[in-house]
């Protein structure tokens, strides 16, 4: 079953992308996304990049929604910052030590912190763990601290233990 | 066949026009943003508006639309906007470190010399 299936998500996902794609359940295309959804997982496998081990599903739950929940609010920021008067903010970089040493995670913040209006992922030093952040409305250097440490990184800590 | 909006009911016509008007909206405000903000990486913050809500309410206007008109169930903008979410980190992240490359070569006082230490 391991060598058949390597990586069972993935391939579930192709095999539900393609689907979606075509929009039918019908035989034919069941079998043409089944054929791409094994050679994915085995393509996946060749490359190698370790299995992740995915927990506390609860947390990746509540995360997903917080993330939906910030992104609608600094949308709303964002816009008000590019109508608005530019001597009303102050744009600038923000340095913030990561604990945060799983590359899968990583990934995943640099995808939160970017869909997010208004914060930007600029660069990344992986020996010393500090990221370099831009910011439209820096505001409180703390509070951005604050956000990306607790309300990022700690979950994900917790999903990619 | 391609349905005719005419025929949408209101109770649907309402959600999606909304929906259409709030996404393209955000998307103007974002491309405004584009020609307002004065610095690159100011800049880099505007078209993510329309990459974020921009898109996501466009996406549900076009589901509700089609899934009304059609009396099916029609998802597949959910995968426009996986390839959106997935997408868009790499590009900007790409551009974002090959403008501040350039900006330390020429050692612009604006941008942090390196990672570990402020800028000036």
């Amino acid at each position: 079953m391991r060598k058949l299936l390597p990586h069972p998500l993935v391939s579930a996902a192709l095999l539900l992308l393609w689907l979606v794609l075509d929009q039918t359940l019908a035989p034919g295309p069941v079998l043409i996304g089944s054929i791409i959804a094994l050679i994915g997982g085995w393509t996946l496998a060749q490359l190698d990049p370790g299995r992740p081990r995915l927990r506390r599903p609860g947390v990746a739950l509540r995360l997903a929604g917080q993330v939906l929940l910030d992104v609608a609010r600094s949308n709303l920021a964002v816009a008000r910052a590019i109508l608005g008067r530019p001597k009303d903010r102050r744009a600038g970089f923000i340095r913030i030590p990561l604990a945060l040493r799983d590359p899968r995670a990583l990934a995943v913040l640099a995808a939160i912190l970017t869909a997010t209006p208004g914060s930007a992922w600029v660069e990344y030093d992986g020996e010393e763990g500090c990221l370099l952040l831009h910011v439209l409305d820096l505001g409180e250097e703390e509070e951005w601290m604050r956000l990306v440490k607790d309300r990022y990184e700690q979950p994900l800590m917790e999903i990619f233990a | 066949m391609i349905p005719q909006a005419a025929e949408l009911p209101w109770f649907a016509a309402l959600p999606v026009a909304l929906l259409l008007l709030g996404g393209a909206g955000l998307t103007l405000i974002g491309s405004i943003g584009l020609l307002r903000l004065r610095s690159f990486y100011e800049r880099v913050h505007a078209p993510t508006l329309a990459t974020s809500y921009g898109m996501g309410c466009i996406l549900i206007a076009s589901m509700i639309f089609f899934s009304v008109l059609q009396t099916r169930l029609v998802i597949h903008e959910v995968v426009i906007g996986a390839f959106i979410v997935l997408t868009t980190p790499v590009t900007l992240m790409l551009v974002a470190r090959a403008a501040l490359h350039r900006d330390r070569l020429e050692k612009n006082a604006t941008v942090p010399p390196s990672i570990n230490q402020p800028a000036t």
